[in-house]
């Protein structure tokens, strides 16, 4: 027990940092990688729980695999959108896409 | 590995079976044949709806060691997204058709299949690795298809709000996910509802649950997760923002439901029911009163749908059996509903491209069908008597109030106050096509294609003959 919190204290160092970016980064891109650290944050807590806690099963390390996936798809769907903001309006900073608004 | 146990997942393989036989006639099928590709659709996709509601589809199994649930429940949850499903796909027909649309028409609705097919997921599993991917395969291809109408920056302005939140919002319900598995030891809805009874684990796992109703939250655009929904209704197609509102919406609330009664519920009284009081209240309130100061159509009923969204959860917030059908009952009316008001803005959109509430002025004048539809439509949302939105709003009601303590009167009596705040707003749509008729008139007068008919009548229809007829009400309570 007295190992395992030096793997969670990075990660949750890891996803604050993430929520942090999320909230203050003003770049799609920049964002983009924000949101990684936060899902690499989740992958690390799985699989950390699976090696120290429940060393018999294998569900924690099938899970990291899986939303490593999901994630690589994710990050994929969301260059292509901005990559078409970036077309249309020649810029990804945030602070631009408010034609919609209230 | 018994690989039998595929054939238990019936629903499943007849989606697959209509998403490939689809994909395969738009890549083979000549240019010609391919502008019938949305009609075929529709019919294999009426067949696969048809076959679904036969009673042998409903009998109680598992697969996968539990991983995967079906039963009559979950049979009549996909059947009602099946109607809404099919509703959605005939609207769609003559955008899909359009000039500039038809060239990626078959992509359109192989990726409506797709996350049709995330949905099922996401009602039948009973473990959170199947649940996670039915999600995202239901929110990843609706990001693409909201950014789908690529000639205008509305949309893609849209999508990314959509991708964006989406993202964080799974990311954030991963990690509480993260946190359940590591008190739980185990992803089944079942073991962690054993893991968690004991009181040991405390102020942990109500941070998890915390977590995971803040994902899915965000799915169900429950305030305070809301603000990413007006902007994204309003900038995708039109079609997008009808299934979006209401087939996602009914998913993402049933499987809700599953999750915090099978595998949190041993904590309702002690963590979610508060969790869920407090938002309930917010969403009605925040949503309603925002919906007031809309002026474009499709932002004023993202605002509506996210206080319906609010009285849904009354049904799970209700915790009893009775609430299970009460929310089958409410998603069911709310398709056909919210699905007879898209009907008439996307009719008007297609043809005179107009959206804000001060052109519906005069529209009795000009297309006495169109508003009179929308009134049906109108009516049904606030829950005026003859039409189905009273009864689902009555039986949601009483489910809530089945569960007997104070605390729920307050909230249905703040439910019900907020009811009679949304008849003003959705009275003013009524009262701009039926009483303001003196000045100009912005939408002349036109004829809507017959498959705009065609869904807009299945709508009214249903409004109507579920207001009156109770056998499906009395079929989903006996089930539930």
């Amino acid at each position: 027990m007295g190992t395992i919190i030096w793997y969670l204290i990075p990660a949750l160092v890891m996803f604050c940092c993430g929520v942090y970016g999320f909230m203050t980064r003003r770049n799609m891109i920049a964002m983009l990688i924000s949101l990684e650290l936060m899902l690499n944050a989740v992958d690390i807590n799985f699989v950390v729980f699976n090696r120290y806690l429940y060393p018999g099963q294998l569900d924690g390390m099938m899970f990291t695999l899986f939303a490593i996936a999901i994630a690589a798809a994710e990050t994929a769907l969301a260059i292509a959108i901005i990559i078409n903001i970036y077309r249309s309006a020649k810029n990804i900073d945030v602070r631009d896409v408010t034609r919609m608004k209230f | 590995m018994d690989y039998s146990q595929f054939l238990i997942m019936k629903q499943e393989i007849g989606l697959l079976i209509v998403f490939l036989l689809v994909f395969l006639y738009d890549t083979f099928a000549s240019k010609k044949a391919t502008g019938v590709l949305p009609a075929v659709t529709c019919c294999l996709f009426a067949i696969f709806t048809a076959l679904g509601f036969i009673p042998c589809m409903g009998i109680e199994n598992d697969a996968f060691e539990g991983m995967y649930q079906t039963s009559a429940t979950v049979t009549a949850i996909k059947n009602i997204l099946n109607v809404g499903m099919l509703i959605v796909m005939i609207q769609s027909i003559k955008w899909a058709n359009s000039e500039f649309q038809a060239i990626r028409r078959g992509e359109f609705y192989e990726l409506l299949l797709v996350t049709l097919f995330g949905m099922y997921l996401m009602i039948s599993s009973r473990h959170f690795l199947l649940f996670v991917i039915g999600l995202e395969t239901a929110s990843l291809p609706l990001a693409a298809m909201v950014a789908f109408n690529k000639n205008r920056y509305e949309s893609h302005e849209a999508a990314v709000k959509y991708i964006l939140t989406a993202c964080f919002s799974s990311a954030i319900f991963l990690f509480g996910l993260s946190l359940v598995y590591g008190l739980a030891g185990s992803l089944y809805y079942r073991e962690i509802a054993m893991m968690v009874t004991g009181s040991g684990f405390g102020a942990m796992i109500i941070v998890a649950l915390a977590f995971v109703i803040g994902g899915v939250g965000f799915k169900l655009s429950l305030v305070p997760f809301h603000l990413w929904t007006a902007d994204v209704y309003q900038g995708a197609p039109t079609n997008v923002t009808s299934y979006l509102s209401v087939i996602s919406k009914g998913a993402a609330a049933f499987a809700f439901l599953v999750i915090l009664t099978q595998a949190f519920g041993t904590l309702y009284s002690k963590a979610w029911e508060w969790m869920l009081y407090g938002l309930i209240i917010l969403t009605i309130t925040v949503g309603n009163l925002f919906a007031i100061r809309q002026r474009n159509m499709k932002r004023f009923l993202a605002f509506s749908s996210i206080s319906q969204a609010g009285y849904i959860m009354l049904g799970v917030i209700a915790d009893n059996a009775m609430g299970t059908s009460a929310l089958m009952y409410y998603i069911l009316v709310y398709i056909f509903s919210n699905l007879a008001a898209f009907g008439v803005i996307g009719a008007i959109e297609n043809n005179c491209d107009k959206g804000d509430m001060t052109d519906y002025n005069g529209l009795s004048k000009t297309n006495p069908r169109l508003a009179f539809t929308m009134m049906l439509a109108m009516f049904s949302l606030a829950g005026i008597p003859p039409f189905a939105g009273f009864f689902s709003k009555f039986f949601i009601f009483t489910s809530a109030i089945n569960q007997g303590s104070t605390a729920i009167y307050v909230l249905v009596l703040i439910a019900l106050i907020n009811t009679i705040i949304s008849l003003y707003y959705y009275l003013l749509v009524v009262k701009a096509m039926y009483i303001n008729t003196d000045g100009e008139c912005p939408v002349g007068t036109f004829k809507s294609a017959c498959s705009e008919r065609l869904a807009m009548w299945i709508c009214v229809a249903g409004i109507i003959i579920i207001g009156l007829a109770s056998p499906i009400y009395d079929y989903l309570l006996t089930i539930g």
